[in-house]
């Protein structure tokens, strides 16, 4: 083998490894990105809601019911309007009525599955997500954030 | 007034580091030794000061001096006196006075040891390595100074976040802080390469440690993370491709990848140009690691307050030393091509195999983790990449390198045959189709898993045949083998031990991702839920008080077969100064499995909670997987060609190699 086709034996590989790099990137891009949506976009139905999304908010107060089985029904608002959500688990620890919350799943019917309810690490902390939502929706208050 | 003395060190420490990155860079340009000189004692000053200053803050926050805004912030008199101390770096001011120590921690060892480096390189590498002190002493006296005061002083502070408020954590930020700051030394090192002009054998033989022993820090503070996260979040997973778990990963990767490409520098004088390059890489990614951890853009536990004006003083910083030294290896990289040339079959073509995936595939980790800042910069919307991702996308990307990997180190430099290496790899094959097998048989047929399974066989068994065919195993008499064996360089150990431990490691991954059994259930006391096997009998919650946390404990006895095995109490904490609920797992760890409960909320007034129960299979071989990898790294570190006063530059190749010894 001569010099030259030596490095381009090492050029090819690194260009196959960048190709399949992109090709795996992009149909995971197609697959697994999880978009965020406010109780209002869903509400509005400007969103597709056939995949799987992250639904943020405040939690509704006196909305938490829990059932039998872990199961937990609770609403998400971002106090113009509001989405019923179902979830069977452990709440993370942070979990409470009247604070944020950012929830993964799907939308089945009128009803959110979530199949993740995200832990945040802060009892002050609000979601930026959720902080954005309420923003839009025209209901923020300074001061609700740390 | 410590904490006056504290700052004042602060601030005369970023006087000496600008000295120290100035002067002996012009003494090495004019060859004036005394200019040159300079580097060392500011480099140990340096570090003294921050010694001081750091200390300063510990007493600060041992004696609960609530005149200071960060003690306040983060301590509390009721708090245990190791989370006093861990204190000191679990927030964002005391963590940047901590990288900055280890900084200049490394400056100081290079100037105290590097007796034996050229004077110009050494002179070049400690100014730079000043140089980013420069940047972080200068972001932390103007936008997080640890030592500021707040008047008037509260009489109690707000406690440190519970979830911090752990062993594990008190000793992850400093690990993991050893292995980022440590490729400083690397990257300052390429950068004075660049200067000077010049990378050979010797500075490969200088940069190669350093790199090692960042490289060892690096493995055990992102396993340190992870295990944290194992036991202290209740979610019973370890590694969560969260961005903040990202931002140290990527790093581990470049420097993996630089650790393997130094070897063809030391050995065969090629790749250097790459390995410049990589050494920039790979600090760049820990600054852009320190800047999404501590800029706030990202959201974790990690992030402790979310101040733009941090972010984007960071965010130049990294724009500076990123840009800059790209720019100068532009200008300086073509000039260090070199004339050796390999097979693309050969060890050198197998390394730089191992280079081109390590590359390819921490570009796809860091694609995946800006692309949520980029999208919703250019006004996308928001979005969210998880897990699913960088399943779909890194694992694949490495599957080619595990498979490599147990072939390269069999072959030989400069050309290679193929066709003998794997002949003696047939051991492997067997290996590996017999774990998948097996692994079929107990689990059934989850893609992922068999390929893990296979992949961790291959590898494992791939590096033992290695092994075998250096000592001549069965070949010659075993006493010979045996003596060849003590005979091995620490430096081959190091590479088989740490080729095993990732072997090892996969296995465990394999086990805890994919065959995880999870059960989430009501029980009252008396009633028992069964989990892989294992019957758990859940007994009840009680009441207890910690120090400074209430909690509920439940227990359960767990039974095998009709046998008592273990009794497990996980705890539900409310720590009261933050009032702030934690999780605390109780797990059983197993040579096949851990055993994991959670507790949740109660249930109706009967005493019944929701309890979340896991059979984690294989983890305890992660652990001792990365552990072997840390100790691959340290005897791979400890090889006499290393050792202090081993590498030697000099015209007078012979004599060179008569001090070697």
């Amino acid at each position: 083998m001569k010099r030259k086709h030596k490095r381009l034996t090492f050029v090819l590989i690194a260009l196959l490894l960048l190709g399949a790099a992109t090709a795996l990137v992009l149909s995971a891009f197609e697959e697994s990105i999880v978009f965020f949506h406010s109780p209002s976009d869903i509400v509005s139905k400007k969103v597709p809601l056939d995949r799987r999304l992250r639904l943020g908010g405040l939690v509704e107060k006196g909305s938490v019911v829990k059932k039998a089985n872990a199961v937990v029904t609770f609403r998400i608002t971002d106090t113009a309007n509001a989405i019923p959500v179902t979830y069977t688990g452990i709440l993370p620890d942070l979990f409470r009525e009247g604070q944020g919350v950012v929830t993964e799943g799907r939308m089945v019917g009128n009803e959110f599955k979530a199949e993740e309810v995200l832990a945040k690490h802060d009892e002050k902390y609000m979601p930026p997500e959720v902080a954005d939502a309420i923003k839009k929706a025209g209901q923020w208050k300074g001061g609700q954030q740390k | 007034m410590i904490a006056e003395a504290g700052h004042f060190a602060l601030t005369l420490a970023l006087f000496v580091a600008v000295v120290q990155s100035s002067v002996p860079l012009i003494g090495a340009e004019r060859r004036d030794s005394l200019w040159m000189s300079v580097a060392q004692p500011a480099a140990i000053l340096q570090f003294l000061l921050i010694t001081f200053a750091f200390a300063c803050l510990t007493i600060a926050f041992v004696t609960s001096d609530f005149s200071l805004t960060t003690v306040v912030r983060n301590s509390h008199t009721a708090k245990p006196l190791i989370y006093k101390i861990s204190g000191v770096w679990g927030n964002h001011e005391g963590s940047m006075l901590l990288w900055v120590l280890i900084l200049s921690l490394f400056g100081a060892l290079v100037a105290m040891f590097g007796n034996n480096l050229p004077p110009g390189l050494r002179a070049r590498a400690l100014a730079v390595q000043a140089m980013v002190a420069v940047g972080f002493y200068l972001f932390m006296l103007l936008t997080s100074n640890p030592f500021e005061r707040i008047i008037p002083p509260p009489a109690n502070g707000q406690d440190l976040n519970p979830l911090l408020q752990d062993f594990g954590l008190a000793v992850h930020p400093p690990m993991l802080y050893l292995g980022y700051v440590g490729f400083s030394m690397a990257f300052s090192f390429a950068i004075a390469a660049l200067i000077e002009g010049r990378v050979d054998a010797a500075w490969a033989r200088w940069v190669r440690p350093w790199t090692l022993l960042a490289w060892c820090f690096l493995t055990g503070g992102i396993a340190l993370g992870s295990w944290w996260a194992y036991y202290e979040l209740g979610w019973g997973g370890f590694w969560f491709w969260d961005p903040v778990e990202n931002a140290s990963f990527m790093p581990w990767l470049a420097g993996t990848a630089l650790l393997h490409s130094s070897i063809v520098v030391e050995k065969r004088d090629a790749l250097k140009g790459w390995t410049v390059f990589l050494a920039i890489v790979t600090f760049s990614l820990s600054l852009l690691g320190t800047f999404l951890v501590r800029s706030g853009v990202l959201t974790s536990v990690h992030a402790f307050a979310t101040d733009p004006s941090r972010g984007v003083f960071i965010l130049a910083l990294l724009v500076i030393v990123t840009g800059g030294s790209l720019i100068l290896f532009a200008w300086r990289g073509p000039g260090l091509k070199s004339d050796v040339l390999f097979q693309p079959i050969s060890r050198e073509g197998g390394l730089l195999f191992n280079n081109l995936v390590m590359t390819t595939a921490a570009a796809t980790v860091l694609l995946g983790t800006l692309y949520p800042l980029m999208l919703e910069a250019m006004g996308g919307g928001k979005v969210s990449v998880g897990a699913p991702f960088f399943n779909a996308t890194f694992v694949p990307l490495m599957l080619p390198m595990l498979v490599a990997m147990a072939a390269g180190p069999m072959l030989t430099w400069k050309r290679s045959d193929l066709k003998p290496v794997l002949n003696r790899l047939w051991f492997a094959f067997f290996a590996a189709a017999l774990m998948a097998i097996v692994a079929w048989w107990l689990q059934g047929g989850a893609v992922y898993g068999l390929i893990g399974a296979a992949i961790a066989a291959w590898l494992f068994a791939g590096t033992m045949v290695q092994l075998a065919e250096r000592i001549h195993l069965f070949r010659v008499p075993w006493r010979e083998s045996l003596r060849r064996l003590g005979r091995m360089p620490r430096a081959a150990w190091g590479m088989t031990i740490a080729h095993a431990g990732l072997a090892i490691t996969i296995a465990g991954v394999t086990g805890a991702g994919v065959w995880k059994i999870e059960s989430i259930q009501t029980l009252s006391p008396g009633q028992s839920a069964t989990v892989a096997g294992y019957e758990y009998v859940f007994q009840g919650v009680k009441k207890v008080d910690g120090p400074n946390y209430r909690a509920d404990r439940a227990t359960f006895q767990v039974k095998k077969d009709g046998k008592d095995i273990v009794t497990l109490s996980p705890e539900k904490r409310l720590y009261v100064v933050q009032n702030q609920p934690t999780t605390e797992a109780a797990i059983y760890p197993t040579l096949w499995g851990d055993l994991y409960a959670v507790i949740g909320d109660p249930e109706g007034t009967n005493g019944a909670y929701v309890t979340r129960l896991y059979f984690n299979p294989l983890v305890l071989w992660m652990w001792i997987g990365v552990m072997l990898m840390v100790l691959g790294g340290a005897f791979s570190l400890s090889d006499r060609r290393y050792r202090v006063g081993a590498p030697t530059r000099t015209s007078r190749p012979v004599e060179g190699a008569a001090a070697a010894q």
